[in-house]
């Protein structure tokens, strides 16, 4: 394997990647420089080296799912930065990206994930079903079709990714970390699968990361990497006969350079003495169930005192589960667990301080810093306060933190927050440690150093410690280990009994030996591999249609996708069908303009006839209503200042005789002016009933002489003669409701996908952007229109508002408006990155203009400036006035065309907005 | 419950919220732009109200009252045809049409009582009503003066003399800007608590506080506490600087009073915020929720339409909610100076649902954590 030769054609001399100074940062950060690899066709290619190294990154300029920044990238014969090559070549590319069951729909079913992979790559039902079928059946997953991918165990989603990646028959198969977190068992049965699908297709070529080094020794060729630079390349002898190590671990490590090598030093845990028989933890038939199935099944063990106890096993077999009961944090079902004999009450604060935890996701607060974290802890465990200093300083001698004291945990490599971690659950000197796999994910080097501080704790200050860890060297080192299976402890004891017990040559070999002994008593037997497997897409591939720019099928892929996802989201589906109704049920009323019972009260101080008139002239208003009369000006006072009464009136001494007498008079009133718009109301009616009462004062003091030069003014309410507000407002409120919510749920759909990494099957398969964006457009569509009906339901039933238009022409602007405003949410989910600013964003962007330059509140011919031109472009304006037009005022399509013409405009600009918007690569 | 603790992890909540700049950024604008955004952008209920006039008398008269109605109430009122009058009200360009018929000034001479049609686009709600009584207004001066130059009518001298109290101006932006404090209260309390305990779920770091000798109850006050006192602090400063300073809103009662109020308030909205957290799976979840919640507590809780033009269920419903009891009692402190003899009930009943609100939070926190 050369690094240098062909650099001119790539594919001619059968290699099928080409790298050539590719180089990449991620802000400031650089993660790979560079690198000029040439990975031959028809191999399995292992990169390996620890997290963060930029193996992944590595991967998916590969893949071609993330954009090249500097240097080339040859991939099955083309220049992966072009376009055209990329379309052409993604249907003969599988990318599995890292994480378990990261490209997968957690609440589609295993079937339905398949299927969806199926669709993209144009596969007609019969084509998709042969296919779908073969694929479950030899990788075991038959009997879990219906089960969503959310409820698999790590190692099942791993071969359900698999499934989805090989449904296309792809030439180049590139998997990311496809078995960190699964089973020894799982890890093998993965690469038999893997093993059986090359030998059925010898072209195929295979390129994997992983941080096993066990598993990197099968490969054909390795890439060692580091610091995003290529370290060695060679078959797995060759890199060890270069460092003259017996292991792939120490070659790696020898690889290293020898700053990053630190004081490495191969762990040396040293015999433990049989003095302490003192037992530390004890778990007695210990159950623990969750609704609907158990998690930990009548589990047993004894630790003693001093021991390293590891305990294996795949990711959701309830190693947690057995550790958290342990610590108290759940309650147990059945079954006792003791700590240095007492009964563990999860209650109970004293047996907290006998217990260091670390539990999977490192347990640090990111916003505080080194030292402040290990102060935080030292008083929550109550230390003495004169001792926290000197422990703090103890701790930090100790686990070498002494040059990172000041800073935040998150600036740190992996390696030393985890010794950060581990110092915080020591900081109260527990007797007993539980780490939940500390070291996943971290680097050999630093794992060793971990490691050292285990077994110095063990050895020289007899703490007993219980460990979960996927790696085998690591369970080696343990005093005793269990390996634990869908809640069952299989086996338990010393790493050297079981091995012979097994009669196998390694642990890793016993430990499967256990586990397909475990998996043959149960019914689950048919999670394995069929002894031959069949490989199912070897006949009839029918053509592909390459370059096709829009294909029907794979818009619709989406688009039911889509709609599975959100029928099973609870909050979502929610919000999106009751979501708006209640919306509309609130600001109809809250938004209510009518203001009725207004409270007022009278200080009558003439107490005549006709004050007494003029009280009650205003009592009989509907819109008044009489409170108990005023006493003086300090109940007047007080009773306005509590916002009993909205008006005062005061009728002065001798009102009733100088009215009689035609003198001047004047009557005091207040309004309460807290709110406004309310004072401004009262203050109009007051003035109305006033006049009322005037004129017929006048008619009866001086007869027709009053009415001398008067005239009428006739008042038309048009189009709501009630003058209802709900009646006015439910027409307003239903389009904005309908930009609001469709258009959240449309950003949320494609961002949702963005921050949960399933977006790269869009960058992977031949997907375009068009399909991508129509495909998620449309259950959301549906979905508004639905809602549109809905409300104008409610709005006529419930709220009683009059239809008198043409409804045919409402429904229609109403299917415009709302593909406008999931296009809107389709546009404004181009600029976020996560779901909450998504939210928020889109909840700003259409509520503000939506509700003030759409004629809403105001009519957009009283707007100035930039709102004029806002209202003249934002789609819910022309809306507005199709549903005032059509629900109150009787109009059609005759004269609301033009208004419909503009909708009809927005929508392709949207949806081409949107479209251009999209990247088809991450960036 | 350990105070020592409550102290030491809401020490640790403030620390994690000086390092969230997107909060920190959130919580500035909420309490300073956005109030004097929300001051400002309340629409007067006239602002331009486009109005045409139909002259088919084209007297003097008639040219006097078309000249009478001008910016900003109204937009210059545009002069058309009877023919032209349904359409454009149907095209939504006109909110009044007012139609003076033909021989208008003869008759209102010759006391035959003529009249005006005024059409009013009642779907303009806020226009509406207001308007109308405007236009009113305007009509019967422009004709009540012009008559007082031809000849004397006999009238009664009784005068309405109707001041405003609290407000003698009707400034709009006194009530946005405090209204907006009180929006901005509610939704900050919910949010940063809600967000505080799913941040610490999502770092995993909530399970690893169980572990120590620490209580369900402690960690919640602690989060209740410490949002609440950022919420309260923020408030206090909004009212001070941005709203009597910067707004030059008169205030009239007692800020010590309001704040008490507010920490009431806070002591339930902090709850309801820790409560929707352990509802929802994650942040996005949550700030669905939030649109879902929040939206009907402001809109109903008579900040922004007085709670009587409601249906009686709908007022009675919201007496459960805590907002409707300091949107009363904020407004009787800071709008008509009351003092303590006046919202005691709202300060009772703010206690009370927020003691409900933070038992049933409680129970729900216990229950999310096992």
């Amino acid at each position: 394997m050369s690094t240098t030769a062909a650099a001119e054609a790539p594919a001619a001399d059968g290699s099928v990647v080409h790298l050539e100074g590719v180089g990449l940062s991620y802000g400031k950060a650089r993660a790979l420089e560079s690198i000029t690899l040439d990975l031959p066709a028809g191999c399995m290619v292992g990169l390996i080296g620890p997290d963060g190294v930029g193996k992944s990154s590595l991967l998916s300029l590969i893949a071609g799912a993330r954009a090249i920044q500097d240097g080339r990238i040859h991939v099955l014969g083309g220049d992966m930065a072009s376009s055209r090559h990329r379309r052409n070549v993604c249907p003969d590319i599988a990318y599995m990206p890292q994480g378990l069951g990261k490209n997968l729909y957690p609440t589609l079913s295993v079937f339905e994930n398949i299927d969806f992979f199926g669709r993209l790559f144009g596969h007609d039902k019969l084509e998709r079903d042969r296919r779908i079928a073969g694929l479950l059946r030899d990788t075991g997953l038959t009997p879990f079709a219906d089960r969503p991918a959310a409820k698999l165990s790590g190692g099942m989603k791993q071969k359900v990714g698999l499934c989805c990646a090989l449904i296309h028959d792809p030439e180049l198969l590139i998997l990311d970390e496809p078995t960190t977190g699964v089973d020894p068992l799982s890890r093998r049965q993965f690469w038999e699968l893997i093993a059986s699908i090359r030998a059925s297709r010898p072209g195929m070529s295979v390129i994997v990361s992983t941080a096993y080094m066990e598993e990197a020794a099968q490969f054909d060729v390795l890439i060692a990497m580091n610091a995003g630079r290529v370290l060695a390349t060679g078959t797995p002898a060759e890199l060890r006969r270069q460092t003259g190590a017996d292991t792939l671990d120490e070659a790696f490590i020898r690889l290293l350079p020898e700053a990053d090598r630190g004081n490495h030093a191969d762990v040396v845990i040293p015999p433990r003495s049989e003095d302490h028989e003192e037992i530390a933890i004890e778990a007695d038939h210990l159950t623990r169930r969750f609704s609907g199935f158990v998690a930990v099944d009548d589990v047993s063990f004894r630790i003693r005192k001093g021991e390293i106890f590891g305990f294996l096993g795949s990711n959701g077999c309830g190693k947690t589960t057995t550790m958290k009961m342990l610590t108290g944090l759940l309650p147990v079902s059945e079954g006792t667990a003791r700590l240095f004999g007492n009964t563990i009450d999860a209650g109970d604060m004293s047996v907290r301080r006998r217990i260091g935890y670390m539990s999977q996701g490192f347990s640090l607060y990111s916003e505080l810093t080194v030292a402040q974290n290990l102060d935080l802890h030292a008083r929550l465990f109550e230390l003495p306060a004169e001792t926290i200093g000197p422990r703090i300083s103890e701790m930090v001698a100790r686990f070498d933190l002494a040059d990172v004291v000041d800073s935040l945990p998150d600036a740190l490599p992996l390696g030393l927050r985890q010794r950060l971690s581990l110092a915080v659950a020591m900081i109260h000197a527990p007797d007993i440690l539980i780490l939940d796999e500390p070291t996943s994910g971290v680097d050999p080097v630093a794992r060793d150093q971990f490691w050292q501080i285990l077994a110095e704790l063990s050895r020289k200050d007899n703490v007993t410690i219980f460990v979960s860890t996927h790696f085998m060297n690591e369970a080696e080192r343990c005093d005793r280990v269990s390996l634990m299976h869908a809640g069952k402890v299989l086996t338990s004891d010393t790493p050297a009994a079981i091995v012979a017990a097994r009669g196998t040559a390694t642990l890793e070999q016993a430990f499967i030996a256990c586990l397909e002994e475990a998996i043959a008593g149960t019914a689950d037997a048919a999670i394995q591999p069929a002894p031959a497997p069949a490989v199912p897409t070897e006949t009839a591939s029918p053509p592909r249609k390459r370059g096709m720019r829009f294909n029907l099928t794979r818009m619709l892929a989406y688009s039911r996708r889509e709609a599975l996802e959100l029928r099973r989201d609870p909050i979502r589906a929610t919000l999106a069908i009751l979501g708006s109704v209640l919306l509309l049920f609130v600001l109809g009323y809250g938004i209510s303009m009518d203001v009725e019972n207004l409270t007022f009260a009278v200080l009558d101080r003439d107490d005549s006839a006709i004050s007494r008139d003029y009280s009650l002239q205003i009592a009989g208003s509907r819109y008044f209503t009489q409170k108990s009369p005023i006493i003086d000006y300090a109940d007047l006072d007080r009773r306005m200042r509590a916002g009993e009464i909205g008006l005062a009136i005061e009728l002065p001494p001798g009102f009733g005789r100088d009215v009689s007498r035609g003198r001047h008079v004047e009557i005091g009133a207040w309004v309460d002016g807290a709110n406004p718009t309310r004072a401004e109301t009262l203050r109009s009616y007051a003035q109305a009933i006033h006049a009322t009462w005037l004129a017929q004062k006048g008619r009866e003091l001086y007869g027709e002489a009053a009415i001398a030069g008067s005239y009428q003014l006739q008042l038309r309410y048009r189009y709501n003669p009630d003058v209802i507000s709900v009646v006015a407002m439910a027409p307003g409120i239903i389009p904005l409701l309908l930009v609001m919510i469709p258009a959240v749920l449309a950003a949320l759909a494609v961002v949702r996908e963005k921050e949960l990494g399933s977006i790269v099957n869009f960058y992977v398969t031949p997907v375009t952007r068009l399909e991508f964006l129509l495909g998620t457009q449309l259950p959301y569509v549906v979905l508004a229109f639905g809602n549109f009906l809905l409300l104008v339901g409610f709005a006529l039933v419930v709220f009683r508002v009059p239809f008198t238009g043409s409804f045919p022409t409402y429904a229609l602007a109403a299917l415009l408006y709302v593909t406008a405003t999931t296009g809107m949410g389709l546009v404004i989910s181009a600029f976020m990155n996560s779901q909450i600013a998504a939210l928020f964003g889109t909840v700003l962007v259409t509520l503000i203009p939506a509700i003030q330059y759409s004629g809403l509140i105001d009519p957009v011919s009283s707007l100035q400036g930039a709102g004029a031109l806002i209202g003249r472009l934002y789609p819910t304006t022309y809306f507005v006035t199709i549903s005032r037009g059509t629900f109150s005022k009787g109009l059609a399509f005759d004269t609301l065309h033009n208004d419909l013409l503009a909708l009809a405009i927005m929508v392709p600009i949207l949806v081409i907005a949107g479209a251009m918007l999209l990247k088809k690569q991450a960036r | 419950m350990r105070f020592d603790n409550v102290f030491r992890l809401g020490i640790k909540e403030l620390r994690g919220l000086v390092r969230d700049p997107m909060l920190l950024v959130l919580i500035v604008y909420s309490f300073t732009l956005a109030v004097y955004a929300g001051a400002k952008a309340l629409p007067e209920t006239l602002n331009r109200a486009a109005i045409a006039v139909v002259d088919e008398d084209h007297s003097p008269i008639s040219t006097r009252i078309e000249m009478a109605f001008t910016p900003p109430y109204f937009s210059e009122p545009r002069l058309i045809s009877q023919y032209e009058m349904d359409r454009r009200m149907d095209a939504g360009l006109d909110t009044f049409a007012l139609d003076i018929p033909p021989d208008f000034q003869r008759d209102l001479l010759a006391r035959k009582s003529p009249t005006i049609q005024l059409n009013v686009d009642a779907t303009r709600i806020s226009q509406a009503f207001n308007g109308g009584g405007y236009i009113e207004q305007i009509v019967s001066a422009e004709v009540a003066e012009f008559l007082a130059h031809t000849r004397n009518a006999q009238a009664v001298p009784i005068e309405l003399a109707l001041r405003a109290r609290f407000n003698p101006e009707l400034k709009k932006s006194w009530f946005g800007a405090i209204d907006h404090v009180i929006t901005s209260i509610t939704m900050l309390s919910i949010i940063l608590t809600g967000a505080a305990l799913i941040r610490e779920r999502e770092h995993g770091t909530i399970e690893h506080l169980l572990v120590m000798p620490v209580t369900p109850l402690e960690i919640m006050v602690s989060k209740v506490w410490s949002m609440g006192a950022v919420v309260l602090v923020a408030s206090a400063l909004s009212i001070a600087f941005v709203v009597k300073g910067w707004l030059q809103v008169t205030i009239d009662g007692s800020l010590a009073l309001f704040l008490v109020g507010a920490a009431l308030m806070l002591f339930a909205t902090t709850s309801m915020g820790i409560f929707l957290a352990t509802v929802a799976g994650s942040m996005p979840q949550f700030g669905l929720l939030l649109i879902m919640i929040l939206l009907p507590l402001q809109t109903l809780s008579g900040s922004m339409t007085p709670r009587e033009s409601m249906p009686q269920f709908v007022q009675d419903i919201m007496l459960a909610a805590p907002n409707t009891h300091f949107v009363m009692l904020a407004q009787a402190i800071l709008f008509r100076g009351a003092g303590l003899e006046a919202v005691w009930p709202q300060l009772v009943a703010l206690a009370l649902i927020g003691g409900v609100f933070f038992v049933i939070a409680l129970r729900r926190f216990r229950a999310f954590l096992a």
